[in-house]
């Protein structure tokens, strides 16, 4: 440690004052407030933060963003383009969209629509829509947006363009935001818990458990994940209720998730064994309880949470392409996977490309959690670099 | 070494028995089996399955047993060369399995190719041109390899080239030789199709790859022996080719083998997408119908397939490394 | 006074930056001194001073961002090398770092040897790969010569059964083993310099004194100079026939090793003699230090660098303006306002 400044010569340059004082500041920070500070230095992880909150946010206010009724299906409205809005009206900032007539057309007897310059629809904010629980306690009916009442249902307004059933895409993806980041949520917590059971007791025990475990480990890597995943959800019984089939799809995809996380913590367990630490510790005579959970894991939070926060995008990205199948959860349930399995053909796409929309929060989210992870990662060794 | 080499062929084989038992078990979770669908399938043509024929159907196709004799009929069967009939194509299993396993393995094997090919060259130059806008460019490319799902890849793709070309860009083959025998012609017209897919499948590996060369290499450069490199006056390309490129082979090699089993995972779906005549396609079919004998010869073999890819690359790594030879694991 | 040869290499006021995002590193800030053939030379300072960077400039190794933005560095070749025979002065500066010059020059007439005995060695490369790709690289021999010739060099470094040896991975040495491997590789192309960076400072003791009566020897047999890079500076006064005392990227004394060792003149030589604790001192005495910090590269104090730390510190002076090297003796240069 550094001795506490003399004081100096007549006249010191203030220079080596400050130098000490800013270099104190990092010996007396705690080891989150260090963390925060690397952090804060990831301009990109910050951003992604910020666009991950935005996301969660989505998922309490899902019913409160979208408009329409995301089951609410109409033949009529089947497969119409995204509407844009206008802003203004003359001068005046009055968003509108324009109405729309639908027909069939003869020659290819698809459903086209047409748009009418003339017929104005305002866009109204907090405007009255169909009912909801906000966070299932209180029953409102206000939506960000929407237009008037008493339009006819041909007549609302379409953002992002109707599926095939006509449903609005915009509500309906905003309610599958809430499913898709919170199946990942809970995935990852099974895999955390048995990433770092059995990590733990391979790094910390050593021995024939670590072989054991190691070679399962191991097993697990070289299988093909996605043909078991398949199988596994094609087992599921057709005739469960959304609610069983979405947790038994998350501790399947959990089942093979937790090996990286098991990775991690195993590396961990055995770099920090040999700690002086550890040892005093030991030759103090904790118990091996207290050992592990005073002493070694405060040591790697961090660490793991940057692994978690990293294994949640495979999560995402796995109920998306089980969904995406028709293998994971099916309709009526709502998820970007499901919304996605429309987009299966180039035939349907090439005709109505906006169906392929519900990728960009997948892109979106699985990029903001990669930056996000490695940020944290980055700013989990305050002591290091 | 050879220990080493060993252990690692036990342990495939060990991984090998465990995919036939899961593949097993997968097919016989769902209750009901084969009967209860082909019953339903009947019945809604309006034909009905008595009990008796029912019973006939099960004894004959040996569902009648306990799930452990049936596994261990199937594991002889097998041995045999015999993978069963397909319930629901009414043909052997390997007829019906024909070309698409081989097609699946070279598609596979390509992707491997080109993440080898793309990735080792550019994780280099990012490290050692760190900072320069190729390298910008390249962890920008390589991010959005990252985050887009490689079956979201095909579909824009897919879209892609009907907007602009207007051609369908999917499937392997041109349509004269889809059905046709093998030959020189078709193999080349394989090799032209083959690009695309192979590109889809690999982009997040070799993003993945790219950064785990440059992240190591980077780490490597700092490293005393390439300063011992350079003083002796070997010129700058060749410090770091033979040097810290040849240590950070290591991890960048040691990671490829896993990528094997995710590209053969992703094909899968990636061939839903392009309609690429690989195992993809028929096995979610064969798992929805609970056609027994097809799924579980398909996972049983992709899953062979895959130890098999491992195994290699664990080989080849011992034989790049020879700090390996002398020690454990 | 004995007349001195020419010197073999010359550095003139070497001023080396690294220009970062916080502020612009000045790492060697006017450097100047000469080193004589047959003779070692020790730079000695404290961490961070900049001897290393000195070091790396002169070989034209520099790690980016650094740059060489001033000063020459003139070095004499071998005869023979120059188109007419006679010898050769070139501007080191001057050369692509990149370039067949340099690199001609690097390795085979200046050669490095440095700190990290456990990492200087390639680990996946054999022993003797890298001591024939040194060979190989600056003459027309073949592998075979090569190899003898490796061979023979290992044999002179001390090391036993030396054809063993060349196979050896390099974790499979100890560490005085590898310095003398180290030592034989840099020696392969019969360097008329070897610059030494820190040598001995991670070896234990006693092998310490053995790569050190090693280098000696090698360069009476070899007639090299050396440039001796230490902080200790108990290495210096064994080895040293001059000695250049740096501090934070500036010369502050340079003199013979008598000299400095009996007639020191800056108060920071002054300061680190005193600071040698010695056998004969009383029991329970303070150990003396110089105060203060070396102060962080981008917070230096004005003028003398030294200044705060100084004890004949002289306000109004030390702190306004830069002193230069003058000399005070015809072997001894000092830069300090004392001695105006």
């Amino acid at each position: 440690m550094a001795e506490p400044p003399r004081s100096l010569a007549p006249a010191p340059s203030p220079a080596p004052g400050r130098t000490v004082s800013a270099e104190e500041r990092i010996f007396v920070a705690s080891q989150w407030q260090l963390m925060w500070w690397r952090f804060r230095k990831h301009r990109l992880a910050m951003v992604s933060g910020v666009v991950t909150i935005g996301f969660y946010l989505t998922v309490l206010a899902a019913d409160f963003l979208a408009y329409a009724d995301p089951h609410a299906s109409e033949a009529q409205r089947s497969l119409m383009p995204p509407q844009p809005i206008h802003w203004f009206e003359g001068w005046r900032f009055r968003p509108h969209v324009y109405g729309v007539k639908g027909y069939r057309d003869p020659t290819t007897f698809r459903r086209v629509y047409q748009t009418d310059p003339t017929h104005k629809i305002p866009i109204r904010f907090l405007a009255r829509g169909f009912e909801y629980k906000f966070l299932g306690l209180m029953a409102m009916n206000r939506h960000l947006i929407g237009v008037d009442e008493g339009l006819d249902a041909a007549q609302t307004i379409f953002l992002l363009g109707t599926d095939l059933q006509g449903r609005d895409l915009w509500s309906r993806l905003m309610y599958a935001t809430r499913i898709s980041m919170t199946i990942g949520l809970v995935g990852v917590t099974l895999s955390l818990f048995l990433g770092v059971l059995l990590g733990g007791i391979s790094g910390f025990y050593g021995g024939v458990a670590d072989t054991l475990i190691q070679r399962l480990i191991e097993v697990l890597r070289s299988i093909p994940t996605i043909p078991l995943w398949m199988g596994l959800a094609a087992a599921l019984p057709r005739d469960w209720s959304i609610l069983q089939i979405y947790f038994a799809i998350t501790i399947i995809i959990s089942l093979l998730g937790w090996t990286e996380l098991a990775r991690v913590v195993r590396g961990r367990f055995l770099a920090l064994r040999e700690e002086d630490f550890v040892i005093s510790a030991r030759l103090v005579g904790c118990s091996e309880m207290r050992i592990i959970f005073v002493h070694m894991v405060p040591s790697f939070m961090s660490h793991i949470i940057a692994a978690t926060t990293l294994a949640l995008p495979a999560m995402i990205i796995s109920e998306t392409a089980l969904s995406f199948l028709g293998l994971g959860l099916r309709p009526p349930a709502i998820s970007w996977g499901v919304l996605l399995q429309q987009a299966q053909n180039i035939q349907t796409v090439a005709i109505s490309p906006w169906l392929m929309l519900a990728a960009l929060p997948v892109i979106v989210a699985v990029l903001a959690f990669n930056f996000l992870g490695d940020g944290l990662r980055d700013a989990a060794d305050p002591y290091g670099h | 070494m050879l220990t080493y080499i060993g252990r690692r062929i036990v342990l495939a084989i060990f991984t090998v028995w465990a995919v036939s038992v899961l593949a097993f078990a997968i097919i016989q979770l769902p209750p009901g089996d084969y009967i209860t669908s082909y019953i339903a399938q009947m019945a809604v043509t309006g034909s009905i399955v008595s009990e008796q024929e029912a019973e006939n159907l099960r004894i004959q196709y040996g569902l009648d047993q306990p799930v452990y004799v049936q596994y261990l009929k199937w594991m002889a069967m097998i041995s045999r060369g015999d993978f069963g009939m397909s319930m629901e194509w009414r043909r052997p299993v390997t007829e019906v399995i024909g070309d698409r396993l081989l097609l699946t393995v070279v598609v596979s094997f390509a992707a491997l190719l080109l993440t080898w090919i793309l990735a080792l060259p550019i994780g280099i130059y990012s490290a050692v041109r760190q900072y320069s806008f190729g390298d910008y460019v390249f962890t920008f490319v390589g991010f959005i390899g990252l985050a887009v799902p490689n079956f979201l890849l095909a579909l824009v793709i897919l879209y892609l080239g009907f907007v602009l070309f207007g051609a369908n860009i999917g499937g392997l083959f041109s349509p004269e030789y889809q059905e046709a025998p093998w030959s020189l012609a078709k193999g080349w017209d394989l090799l032209k199709h083959l690009p695309i897919p192979a590109l889809i499948l690999g982009l997040a590996g070799t993003a993945q790859q790219i950064r785990i060369m440059r992240a190591n290499l980077l780490d490597e450069q700092r490293k005393p022996y390439v300063v011992t490199a350079r003083a002796k006056g070997l010129p700058e390309f060749r410090v770091i080719l033979k040097y810290p490129v040849r240590v950070a082979l290591n991890p960048f090699a040691s990671t490829i083998g896993y990528l094997f089993p995710y590209i053969v995972s992703g094909s899968i779906i990636v061939s839903l997408v392009l309609s690429l005549p690989t195992v993809g396609p028929l096995l979610l079919k064969a798992l929805i119908a609970q056609d027994m004998f097809l799924a579980g010869t398909i996972v049983l073999m992709l899953g062979v397939m895959t130890v098999i890819g491992t195994l290699i690359s664990d080989i080849i790594l011992v034989w790049i490394d020879p700090r390996i030879r002398l020690e454990d694991t | 006074m004995q007349t001195r040869p020419t010197p073999l290499l010359t550095v003139r006021n070497l001023k080396t930056y690294f220009p970062q995002e916080e502020g612009t590193v000045k790492a060697v800030d006017g450097v100047s001194f000469d080193v004589y053939p047959g003779r070692t030379i020790g730079i000695v300072g404290e961490s961070g001073c900049g001897k290393s960077i000195t070091a790396r400039s002169i070989l034209r190794i520099l790690d980016r961002p650094g740059r060489i933005v001033e000063g020459e560095i003139l070095f004499r070749r071998r005869q023979g090398a120059g188109a007419s025979g006679a010898d050769q002065v070139i501007d080191l500066t001057k050369l692509d770092p990149n370039g067949a010059d340099m690199r001609a020059i690097r390795g085979a007439e200046i050669a490095l040897i440095f700190q990290e005995p456990m990492s200087s060695f390639s680990p996946v490369h054999t022993i003797g790969n890298q001591l024939r790709e040194a060979i190989l690289l600056h003459q027309q021999v073949d592998r075979r010569q090569a190899r003898q010739q490796a061979i023979e060099m290992l044999r002179q470094v001390g090391i036993p059964l030396p054809e063993q040896r060349l196979e050896a991975l390099s974790y499979q040495l100890s560490g005085g083993l590898r310095q003398r491997a180290m030592i034989a590789m840099a020696l392969s192309c019969h360097p008329s310099l070897l610059i030494a960076d820190e040598p001995t400072t991670a070896l234990d003791v006693t092998t310490q004194a053995q790569i050190l009566d090693l280098m000696r020897r090698l360069q009476q047999d070899y007639e090299m100079a050396i440039m001796l890079i230490t902080h200790d500076l108990g290495v210096i006064a064994e080895m040293a026939d001059d000695v250049v005392v740096m501090y934070l990227g500036r010369v502050v004394e340079q003199a013979p090793v008598d000299d400095i060792f009996h007639a020191p003149r800056h108060p920071y030589t002054q300061a680190l003699l005193r600071s040698i604790p010695r056998i004969r001192s009383k029991s329970r005495e303070r150990l003396a230090s110089i105060t203060g910090f070396v102060p962080h590269p981008y917070n230096r104090p004005p003028g003398c660098p030294f200044h705060p730390r100084c004890d004949a510190f002289m306000p109004g002076v030390c702190d306004r303006e830069v002193p230069t090297l003058q000399p005070i003796s015809v072997q001894q240069q000092v830069s300090c306002f004392l001695y105006r």
